[in-house]
């Protein structure tokens, strides 16, 4: 395994947040619908 | 081509940031757990020539019903054959794959839709999702192991979780396109089909993009791993045609597959369970809103219960989720005997809690007792315990059911065998985690196999 293969890996903190963002932005808006589902059990 | 995919091409260099890999699993499983929510599409896709409501030409629910139950029997059959590929090729070439059939399977059932034509349907989202599914499921796993061995559970949970919360996005944005591209013509599920195809596609292929796996060298930094091996955690490695000689193997499958099916006897029969066991105090709204609510518990019960694994260990995890699960399953005719249905409602949401964590913590537990170097692979051939479950805890409960029904059993009672069962089901669990222990001496590779490139 050559090291010099390797593709150049940035791990700048802005793109550690935008990545996480990308996915829990989506699995927030759907826990969110999910939970004002589950509201109508209260009521 | 290959290059690109290649696992050289994709080993990270120092200094890359560990916490990048979950949102690169995250983005393949957020799609792919839309699977949980096809049900969405059934309703509108009986009405597809009638438009507003079904015609004689127009497909019956039971024939749509093939779709998904092709779709989960390819996860388990390309998790299982797949597996052993993706520790070959690499966990990118891998996801890739696994987005051009998850994408390509909605796209062809998008043009199956169009020309009405059902086979295009269930070789599209049936057999080339599924595909997609299997193969999608388990490529982010190993990786996530090799990149967090301090942290095996909450790694897989967090991945794993995302599959559990693809049905919450994915159940919404489909109803939500259906209404958006409804036409007096079109009952707008073509169209949300190649949408969400398109979209599914480029997410996963995001998440194969930034992919990476640590240099073999690599440890964590501040991170030495114990000088004494822990008890049913070991250092050394299983091939993975091996560990199907492994009495621990075949044990795990049970662990799985009983977990699995007790989890999935609440699930897929809450909504009328409510409403039967608690006559007239349980709305239909209030019943999809206990739906909700086991979601977010299964959901959240992945990420929770596997990180806990990390500390608690993986065997008494299980012991746990066994325990627990006998005593609340027994319980919750009580519950309902006495009409309490908040304390119904807590015991289901942590039953729930634990069907997910059961998910989430086995590809740890598989990693301690087989190592690290083929878990995805034996993590996939592990899958089809959850595929057999798929069968057997609906019709446990239907079947049931129905008998209790047809005997004069009072539909409030009906349930009562049931939840006994599982709870048995759930002992059963409890013995063969016991008698888990670690792999014999001859099953471990020996030094020179495990450096074989051409062994993994």
């Amino acid at each position: 395994m050559e090291n010099s293969a390797n593709q150049k890996d940035e791990s700048h903190p802005l793109l550690l947040v935008l990545f996480w963002a990308y996915v829990l932005i989506p699995l927030g808006w759907g826990v969110f619908q999910t939970f004002k589902k589950a509201l109508a059990l209260f009521q | 081509m290959s290059g690109f995919f290649s696992k050289e091409r994709i080993t990270a260099s120092n200094g890359y940031n560990r916490w990048l890999i979950p949102p690169a699993a995250l983005a393949v499983h957020l799609c792919i757990g839309q699977a949980y929510a096809f049900s969405v599409f059934n309703e509108p896709m009986t009405r597809i020539l009638g438009i507003k409501e079904s015609v004689p030409d127009d497909w019956k629910l039971t024939t749509l019903g093939w779709i998904y139950s092709l779709a989960i029997v390819f996860l388990g059959l390309s998790a299982a054959f797949g597996g052993k590929w993706l520790e070959k090729v690499g966990p990118r070439r891998t996801m890739f794959t696994a987005a051009c059939c998850f994408g390509g399977g909605f796209i062809l059932s998008a043009i199956g839709i169009q020309t009405h034509q059902i086979w295009l349907l269930y070789l599209g989202y049936g057999v080339l999702g599924g595909c997609g599914l299997g193969l999608g499921y388990v490529s982010p796993v190993s990786t996530l192991i090799k990149w967090f061995p301090d942290r095996r559970g909450m790694a897989t949970g967090m991945a794993i979780m995302g599959f559990g919360g693809g049905a919450m996005i994915g159940a919404p944005l489909g109803v939500t396109l259906m209404k958006y591209f409804q036409t007096d013509t079109s009952v707008g599920v073509a169209e949300t089909f190649v949408v969400m195809g398109t979209v599914y596609f480029i997410s996963m292929v995001i998440g194969s993009l930034a992919i990476r796996i640590p240099a073999p060298d690599w440890k964590p930094a501040g991170w030495t791993p114990p000088a004494e091996s822990r008890k049913m955690v070991t250092k050394r490695h299983v091939h993975i045609d091996q560990a199907l000689k492994t009495p621990q193997f075949y044990l795990l499958w049970l662990i799985l597959c009983l977990n699995v099916t007790a989890g999935i006897g609440i699930l897929g029969q809450a909504s009328v369970m409510i409403q039967e066991m608690f006559k007239g105090g349980i709305s239909p709204e209030a019943a999809a809103g206990f739906v909700g609510l086991l979601s977010l518990f299964n959901m959240g019960g992945r990420f929770v219960w596997s990180s806990a694994s990390d500390y608690l260990g993986r065997q008494n995890t299980y012991f746990v989720f066994f325990a627990l699960g006998t005593f609340l399953y027994s319980m919750l005719p009580t519950f309902s005997g006495e009409g309490n249905i908040v304390l119904f409602i807590c015991a289901a949401a942590v039953i729930l809690s634990m069907y997910g964590g059961g998910f989430a913590t086995i590809p740890a537990y598989l990693a301690d007792i087989f190592g690290t170097k083929f878990v995805g692979g034996i993590h996939g051939r592990l899958l089809t315990a959850w595929a057999t479950a798929g069968v057997l805890g609906p019709v446990l409960v239907n079947y049931i059911r129905e008998y209790q029904i047809t005997h004069g059993v009072a539909k409030a009672d009906a349930y009562t065998t049931t939840l006994y069962i599982m709870a048995g089901l759930l002992t059963v669990g409890f013995v063969c985690n016991l008698l888990m222990k670690e792999v014999h001496e001859r099953h471990y590779m020996k030094h020179d196999e495990v450096d074989d490139p051409l062994q993994g």
